[in-house]
């Protein structure tokens, strides 16, 4: 199956990924730093960063973590995952159209891998036109890599970086987001749904706690922006 | 509910975390497997994207302040002109790290 077409698609990917690397790394010292704070093996931090793989997820359940756990606080635990998580929803929704053209087993192994930055870049790949699922993966590895680095980088040195925030670091994914509204440009006609959802989230924001102010936006966002598309394209 | 769990316990919370992420991550995609992609879906899916950045970065760069404000900014302004991430993400942090510094 792997000729060689799928590995120039494999290394595509690899390349792809390297940019957001280190802003991956960056955060993954902080959240490495973390786990090793609130006492977690390093087999555990690794496990943890391979498995649940969301920086914002992790560093929140982290900051409650308590020195004994009970039932009680695994379900709390596990519901903050759901809440912080709920934006993967979307973009999960958001790869229907390419990942519902490849097989099921490719798709939901490849959905595995599904965080903000490999997100970001499938969209952008895709906006630019391509379709090969092994740039994914590629991505998906090159960020994976990095990740794992970082965080285990950061559970070993984790004393040395004691303000995150002095450097900015708290500010990469934000930064990163930002950059990714270039390549998604496609208009102003587009544009006008995604600033109508900009404000529904800072209006929920405002008034909801929590996270919930990213799908409130992101749904009205898209709902308008589909609504206000061009009807023939 | 209120005995301690020791170490069973991080991996309990561990397999957890684990298991309610890839539900979310599937979730989407798995439920729109019963959507029927129409015209008006497609163009709400692509709109969909755009719309989750806007509905992240817009809030953040709101409640942080003007050393959000300034990474966002400085991100997306050098993108524009640049096109390389790694640039634009490098002095969007900067930004942030010199607003703070003053």
């Amino acid at each position: 199956m792997l000729d060689k077409s799928r590995w120039s698609g494999f290394i595509l990917g690899l390349r792809l990924g390297l940019p957001v690397t280190p802003g991956i790394m960056a955060f993954g010292l902080v959240v490495g730093a973390a786990a090793a704070r609130q006492g977690l093996s390093f087999l555990q931090s690794l496990a943890m960063n391979f498995l649940v793989c969301s920086g914002i997820a992790q560093l929140i359940a982290l900051e409650i973590w308590p020195p004994a756990l009970t039932w009680g606080v695994i379900a709390t635990i596990a519901s903050l995952t759901a809440v912080v998580g709920a934006r993967l929803f979307l973009m999960s929704v958001a790869m229907r159209p390419w990942f519902g053209q490849v097989p099921a087993w490719q798709a939901y192994a490849g959905l595995f891998f599904l965080t903000d930055a490999t997100w970001l870049i499938a969209m952008r790949y895709r906006a630019d036109g391509g379709s090969d699922i092994a740039v994914y993966f590629g991505a998906a590895a090159a960020i994976m890599a990095g990740w794992l680095a970082a965080t285990a980088v950061g559970y070993l040195a984790g004393g040395f970086i004691s303000d995150p925030a002095k450097y900015g670091f708290d500010l990469v994914m934000p930064a990163f987001f930002a950059a990714m509204l270039v390549p998604l440009w496609a208009g102003t006609r587009r544009a006008l749904g995604w600033i109508i959802g900009g404000i529904v989230a800072v209006a929920v924001e405002r008034m909801v706690p929590g996270w919930w102010f990213i799908v409130a936006g992101s749904i009205t966002g898209a709902v308008a922006g589909g609504y206000l598309d061009e009807p023939k394209k | 509910m209120s005995f301690d769990l020791g170490t069973f316990g991080t991996w309990m919370a561990i397999a957890a975390m684990a298991a309610v992420t890839y539900a979310i991550r599937v979730g989407g995609f798995w439920l729109m497997g019963y959507v029927p992609l129409t015209r008006r879906v497609r163009s709400i899916l692509n709109a969909l994207p755009g719309s989750v950045v806007v509905a992240v970065i817009l809030p953040l760069a709101v409640r942080g302040g003007i050393a959000a404000t300034a990474a966002v900014l400085t991100s997306l302004f050098v993108m524009a002109f640049r096109r390389n991430d790694l640039l634009a993400v490098m002095c969007g942090m900067g930004a942030a790290a010199l607003v703070r510094a003053f």
